[in-house]
Order: C-alpha cells, then structure tokens, then sequence
C-alpha cells in the first residue's frame, strides 16, 4: 500500500487541522494546572507544619513513579462515581497537570535553594513581611535560574498529550485513529502526527535555546 | 466496606499482567542502554556524516512522541507489509524512544569528562580505544548511573502505554477487569496503581542513592 498524496493532502491534513487546536490548548491548560500546582507542593513541602510536608512528599514520589496514563484512567473513570464527571477534556488536563506538578515541584525547590543564604538573612534585616520577601527578593531570584528547565518540561508535556486519546479526547492521535479506522489507511495520519509533533517540538527547543540565550542566565 | 477478598481477588488477576509490564521494563531497558551508547558515540565521532545521522535519529526519535511510535509500529508499519509481533513492537518502541534519550545522558556524560585525562592518556600513548575504555568511560559511567535510573522510571511509567495495542501488561488487565466489575472500578485502578509504586519506587531510591554515591568529592 503505497502513500497516496492526494488523500493525504485532501482528507487527512484538513481534519487534522481541525483539531490542533485541541492538542495545543490542552498543552497549555495543563502545563497551567502544572505550574500552579506545582507551587503549591513546593510550598506545602518546605512547610514547618511536618504532616503537611510529609504529606507532600508522599505525594510527589506516588505520582511521579506511577504512569500518567493509569492517573487519567483513574480521574476518568473513578471520580463519576462519586458524582464528579469530567468531561474528556478537563479529566486530562488535570490528570497531566497534577502528574508534572510533581517535577515542577522539585524545580522550583532547587530554584528557591539556589538563591544564597545572604538574600533571606538581608529580607529579614529589612524587615520585610514574608509575601514582599517572596515577591520581591526570593522568588525572581528563584524562577530566573530554572526557566530553560520549565520550558524543557513543557515541551514534554506537549509530547505527552497523544495519551489524552486514551480517554477519548479527539486530539491529533485519537483523529488520527478514527481516520484510520474508517479508511482503512493509518499510514498517512499517523505519519503526519508523528511529523507534527517532530516539528513542533524540535522548533520549540530551538527557540527555548535563543530565548536562554538572551536572558544570559549565566549572568548573575 | 470492600471485603478484602475482592482486593485479593484484583491482586491475583494483575499479577500475570505485572510480570509482562516487568519483562517488557527489562527487555527494552536493554535494547535503550546499548542504543544509548551507539547513539552518544555516534555524536561523539570524528566522522561528519554519523555525528549527523545519529543527531538526526536522535532528535526524531525523541520528538515524534512515544505513543505515535507505538501507534505507527502497530497500525501503519503492517500497511507497509511487514507485520510484527505485538510484544515486539512494543519492546521496539520504548527500547528506541528511551535510547533516543539515554544517547543524550551518554554524550554529556563523556563530555564532562575533563580534557586532561584524554590528555594524559595521549601522554601515556595509549590508543583512543584504550583511552576511552580505561580512562574515560569509567569516570562517565558514574555520572551516568543517576540519569539512567531516572529514564529506567520513565520506562518503566511508559510501558503503561502498550496496553493501548493490546499487549496484556498490568494496565490492560485492570481494563479488561473493569468491564466487568465497574463498581469495582476504585479498587481495581487504586490497586494498580500502587502495584506500580511497588516496581518503582525502589527504582526511585536506588536512583537517589546512586546520586549520592557517586557524587561525593564532586562540585
């Protein structure tokens, strides 16, 4: 069965174009989720309250060594039976989410305990409250050093989202799949997620790469 | 209350399945390691055309995503007329996908190796075989061992998927199981999941141990 360029071009391409957006959004939604949750263990897990540290830290390990697609299937498929149904879509983002919250947590740790002693102890000289010491000194200090890391993970999180077929979110992976089964030809489609992705993520390291250069983290 | 029976019923029945996703760790963790070296020594070598080849396959076999590779093998590659085992394909795929980015974690490995050492293998004339087996490699391999730990969890996390082209490993059993048993559905995917947490997290510790091992009297 050799590739046919007009099918391909004609019929595959259009309709999956038409859900790009799909894949794209739910990318952002959930490196969104990621990121602000992600903040929160950080925080719970430097908390003095040791259950809620503790707690934390069980957290991160369970999630982050147990598959992501068992964590949707269990958001998906358990929640509505306790009354909370999730739509595809919202069942993903939030089980990717919460699944990178965990390595976005130990970014942003070994971001806030790369900023020197010296800077907490002169916050606490100038008798800053903790949100102006946070806002101010600590956490620009903490982000700037582990951006080229966060921008590394999103595109791992895009590259993950094919899983979200799993529940039956139409992104590119499950069209792909439909398109095949009702054609009978899964060259094509497939061929073309798999360039998309290749493309998308190979021009987004390559601009995270610029976008490192010009912050010049090197610079202190 | 569940009545322990049916928790030690689910056990029973995913138990076959975890030695498949145990097995599949193992056989493509052995298929990434030693494509993890060609790769990071073909983009380490002095001939133009392998360092672009490898860089080349390198870069597409970890930008394409594991799942559509899966997929590919699965569904498109028999289209084409080579049809392989289902076992196969998935040992392929996450053994290629999980080499991709372990040639990553070679490469800067022998990179961080200080130019003095190669140059005092020179001093001491030794073949740049030699120097790579007896002096470079082994101060590698221990920077090594914490990625390859990480990536051996991520493969381990990625063996998941192959339950979606019907290779029966731990997650497929809990599917099949569940259209059968929906009201058991918490249990079933709760029990699952810490079936995984069981492989993996001494996986985990022994990772972190080796960090610590290896990297005392080291900045």
């Amino acid at each position: 069965m050799a590739w046919d360029w007009e099918f391909t071009i004609n019929e595959v391409l259009p309709q999956l174009m038409e859900v790009v957006y799909i894949t794209i959004s739910a990318t952002l939604v959930a490196y969104l989720v990621a990121m602000v949750w992600g903040l929160v263990l950080a925080f719970a897990r430097r908390s003095q309250f040791r259950p809620l540290s503790v707690a934390a830290y069980w957290f991160v390990q369970f999630i982050r060594t147990t598959p992501p697609l068992v964590q949707l299937f269990f958001i998906f498929y358990v929640l509505p039976r306790y009354g909370i149904a999730l739509t595809p879509f919202v069942a993903g983002v939030l089980g990717l989410g919460i699944h990178y919250s965990t390595f976005l947590s130990e970014v942003y740790r070994a971001g806030i305990e790369s900023v020197p002693k010296g800077q907490w102890e002169a916050a606490t000289a100038l008798n800053f409250s903790p949100v102006q010491k946070w806002k101010t000194i600590i956490l620009p200090q903490a982000i700037r050093p582990v951006i080229p890391v966060m921008g590394n993970y999103l595109i791992v999180m895009f590259k993950e989202t094919p899983i979200l077929s799993a529940i039956t979110l139409v992104e590119l992976l499950g069209k792909a799949q439909i398109i095949g089964s009702e054609t009978f030809r899964y060259v094509e489609p497939i061929t073309l997620v798999g360039i998309f992705f290749l493309i998308m993520s190979y021009g987004a390291s390559l601009l995270f790469q610029r976008l490192e250069m010009r912050l010049d983290l090197s610079k202190k | 209350m569940v009545p322990i029976d049916v928790i030690a019923h689910i056990f029973d029945r995913l138990l076959p399945g975890a030695a498949v996703t145990v097995q599949l760790t193992v056989l493509s963790a052995i298929l990434a390691f030693f494509l993890s070296f060609l790769g990071g020594f073909g983009r380490l070598s002095k001939f133009r055309i392998i360092r672009f080849v490898s860089a080349f396959l390198v870069e597409f076999f970890r930008g394409t995503s594991l799942l559509v590779q899966l997929f590919w093998l699965y569904f498109a590659l028999p289209l084409l007329g080579l049809e392989l085992p289902t076992g196969l394909v998935g040992i392929l795929a996450l053994g290629i996908n999980y080499g991709a980015y372990g040639s990553e974690v070679v490469r800067s490995a022998i990179l961080s190796i200080p130019q003095g050492q190669t140059e005092a293998g020179i001093a001491l004339n030794m073949t740049p075989g030699q120097r790579m087996r007896l002096i470079i490699l082994p101060q590698a391999f221990r920077t090594m061992l914490p990625s390859f730990g990480n990536l051996l969890i991520e493969l381990l996390k990625g063996t998941a998927l192959v339950s979606l082209i019907t290779i029966p490993d731990m997650t497929f059993e809990a599917k099949s199981m569940r259209t059968n048993a929906e009201e058991y559905t918490l249990q079933i995917f709760g029990i699952l999941l810490i079936l995984y947490f069981i492989i993996g997290y001494p996986l985990s510790l022994l990772t972190r141990w080796a960090e610590r091992r290896f990297s005392v009297g080291r900045s």
